[in-house]
């Protein structure tokens, strides 16, 4: 053996204890967040504490914490309500959307080959957003229906909508692309799709102001309308996505050898790009149908594994995910605190946050 | 055998009139209130409400106007009239509200617009959701019946309520001096620039006072229009309020208009205070002090920037 390749396996040894590291910091991060996310919101800890007493565990209630939880104006019932019904299922939604925007950020950014492609790149958040602008306004907003229209039918008609028109909207970039063999070309394609698709939803609004303001609400990221169907649907889509994904890394891994090195290794990249961008729409209008626009954390997720580890994609798309996770929950968990008892939508916040962070990396890269 | 069938028969209809009976006791025995709102849908609620959210600033004025503010545990950050809800906690916005805040203020009923995410949210979470849009005149007297029902107030106190703002907006009309009916009106919205049409409230009570409105009906109740309709159009009046009048002037075209070359002493320009926008942009109850608003201005009463006024405002203020 020589020295050289020595040095290489020992490097190569390093970076994969450098990725478990990572991965298990993650984790815990994720676990840490959990645990404060549920302590967070515009009631503080006073659930949580409501819910540890013994009372709440199930034993016998003293005289003096009865007191106690009767002065605190917080009954055990609401107490229950408010951590497992709200802040359970947003905390987690969070994570699970933060990680499926996450992949769809790592996938993209593996797919065509560019560390600055997003999520979005492929006119998937203008698409979700023509979705929602041309139900709303076919449907009117007269007396009688509205956002607020109940009945699971419209609730998931909207979602729906906003799920198909960012499908929809990335099948319109790769069939402008012509396929997607061409990187260059697929990255203009989705710029064209984006701009025209948001043009035509303002068109939309200008038409039928009614759902100005039922649009604003509907596209403002945010995870304060996630209940546990909500998050079901998430995982739903989140755990298949992340198998194919994984299934798919070897490819991805070939891929970034360049695309003439990867045919020639035998790969089959046209059924590989189709499946990749399947995943990518999937991950992406879920995640977008469930919490609104939510901009850079598909971005800067992988960016910031990348910067961490140097890995293949396996390591990579797993880790994605969970830094995903942990970006979203942590800049929600922000968003429910800072102003508590009022509330940032969490969309605001990643923007400004990731937008600072993409200033910070060009910075760095001109530097 | 007949004998058995007759007694089938026998039981079967006593069993009928039991549920007929059971059918016209239930209702009665909830002794509820329902109410069915917005959506169409009915909500039921088994006794009066006592606390009370409100995500909406006209569904707030219309609650305390029926004399119930005292069952108002919540309201949205926009709600500010009247002066006692400001000291009610603030609940997020009506587009973005903070579920858990109010869950957490334990609401007994919950009133939303229809533009807001919410009611779902909220009704999975086991609140009782009413959804009212007032958009027009008799949007406000329906929702303030809507309202009344849902609170378990009599209904004739919600109409004697509406006959008084009906009363009012009358008075106001009778107050415009009658050379300055006929007059052209257009009445600003935000600056993009989005008019009050005459479908809208603004509009239906511009064209009650008797003036007119530059906004052609079909155009809807607030449309977006381009700038070079107005300068067009050359309305004899302006109404606007003082967020959206910075600049105004000096839009291409616009320092020509008539209305705007010497409102000083022609009277031409009414530039709103964010109070006085506040009132005149709800439709809720009072329509009427809007009604006056616009009759001094049409009156020739009011400075065209009033004293005090502050024309960039700070955020918008959302919601109606």
């Amino acid at each position: 053996m020589t020295p050289l390749s020595a040095s290489v396996r020992t490097d190569r040894l390093r970076q994969r204890r450098r990725a478990w590291a990572l991965g298990l910091g993650l984790l815990l991060a994720c676990l840490v967040l959990t645990v404060v996310g549920l302590g967070v919101g515009s009631t503080g800890w006073s659930p949580v504490w409501t819910l540890w007493t013994p009372s709440g565990l199930g034993g016998t209630p003293s005289s003096t914490l009865t007191g106690a939880l009767a002065a605190d104006a917080m009954d055990l019932e609401l107490g229950r309500q408010i951590l497992w019904d709200i802040r359970a299922p947003r905390t987690l939604g969070a994570l699970a959307g933060g990680a499926l925007l996450g992949l769809a950020g790592a996938v993209a950014q593996g797919l065509f080959r560019n560390p600055l492609a997003d999520p979005f790149l492929l006119g998937s958040a203008s698409g979700a957003t023509l979705g929602v602008a041309s139900a709303l306004s076919v449907m009117g907003l007269g007396p009688g229906v509205g956002l607020a229209t109940s009945g699971w039918a419209v609730r998931l008609g909207l979602t729906g909508t906003a799920f198909v028109g960012s499908v929809s909207a990335v099948l319109l970039t790769l069939a402008l692309a012509r396929g997607v063999q061409h990187t260059l070309r697929l990255l203009l394609a989705g710029v064209v799709v984006g701009v025209v698709l948001g043009a035509l939803s303002s068109l939309v609004t200008l038409l039928s102001p009614d759902i100005l303001q039922a649009m604003q609400g509907f596209m403002l990221g945010t995870t304060g309308f996630v209940g546990w169907p909500a998050l079901g649907v998430m995982a739903a889509v989140g755990v298949p996505c992340l198998v194919i994904a994984l299934a798919l890394s070897r490819m991805l891994d070939g891929l970034s050898l360049g695309e003439a090195t990867a045919a020639s290794l035998g790969l089959p990249l046209g059924a590989l790009r189709v499946a990749l961008v399947a995943v990518l729409a999937l991950a992406t209008g879920t995640a977008v149908a469930q919490t609104g626009l939510i901009a850079f954390v598909g971005l800067a997720a992988p960016h910031l594994v990348r910067s961490a580890v140097k890995t293949t994609h396996a390591p990579l798309l797993a880790l994605s995910c969970l830094m995903g996770g942990v970006l979203l929950l942590l800049a929600d968990t922000l968003a429910r605190g800072v102003m508590a008892p009022q509330e940032l939508p969490v969309g605001v916040l990643t923007a400004v946050l990731g937008g600072g962070y993409l200033l910070w990396l060009m910075h760095r890269r001109v530097g | 055998m007949p004998n058995i069938k007759r007694k089938m028969r026998f039981l079967f209809e006593i069993w009928l009139l039991a549920l007929g009976l059971w059918a016209v006791a239930a209702p009665s025995q909830a002794a509820g209130l329902s109410v069915t709102d917005d959506r169409g849908r009915t909500v039921t609620l088994a006794t009066p409400p006592q606390r009370v959210v409100s995500l909406l600033p006209s569904l707030t004025e219309t609650v305390c106007e029926l004399g119930q503010c005292h069952r108002l545990v919540g309201v949205d950050r926009y709600s500010n009239f009247p002066a006692s809800v400001n000291a009610l906690p603030k609940l997020g916005g009506g587009l973005d509200p903070n579920i858990e805040a109010v869950v957490a203020r334990r609401p007994d009923l919950v009133l939303v617009s229809a533009s807001s995410r919410a009611a779902d949210r909220l009704e999975s979470l086991g609140l009782k959701v009413v959804v009212l849009e007032p958009k027009n005149h008799a949007d406000v007297q329906r929702v303030m019946g809507k309202v009344a029902q849902a609170l378990g107030v009599p209904d004739a106190e919600a109409q004697r309520i509406w006959r008084f703002i009906d009363a009012g907006v009358q008075a106001a009309t009778q107050a415009l001096r009658p050379e300055r009916r006929q007059v052209r009106v257009y009445f600003e919205i935000n600056r993009a620039p989005y008019a009050a049409g005459p479908s809208s409230f603004i509009g239906e009570t511009l064209t009650r006072l008797g003036v007119r409105n530059i906004i052609p009906v079909d155009l809807g109740p607030f449309p977006k229009i381009n700038p070079e309709f107005v300068v067009r159009a050359e309305p004899d009046v302006i109404m606007v309020g003082a967020r959206n009048f910075d600049g105004m002037t000096s839009r291409p075209g616009w320092q020509r208009l008539r209305a705007l070359r010497d409102p000083e002493r022609t009277r031409t320009l009414c530039v709103y205070s964010l109070d006085e926008s506040d009132v005149l942009v709800r439709p809720g109850p009072r329509m009427p002090e809007a009604a006056r608003l616009m009759v001094d201005c049409l009156n020739g009463l009011r400075q065209p920037v009033p004293t005090g006024v502050t024309t960039s405002g700070p955020f918008p203020r959302g919601g109606m």
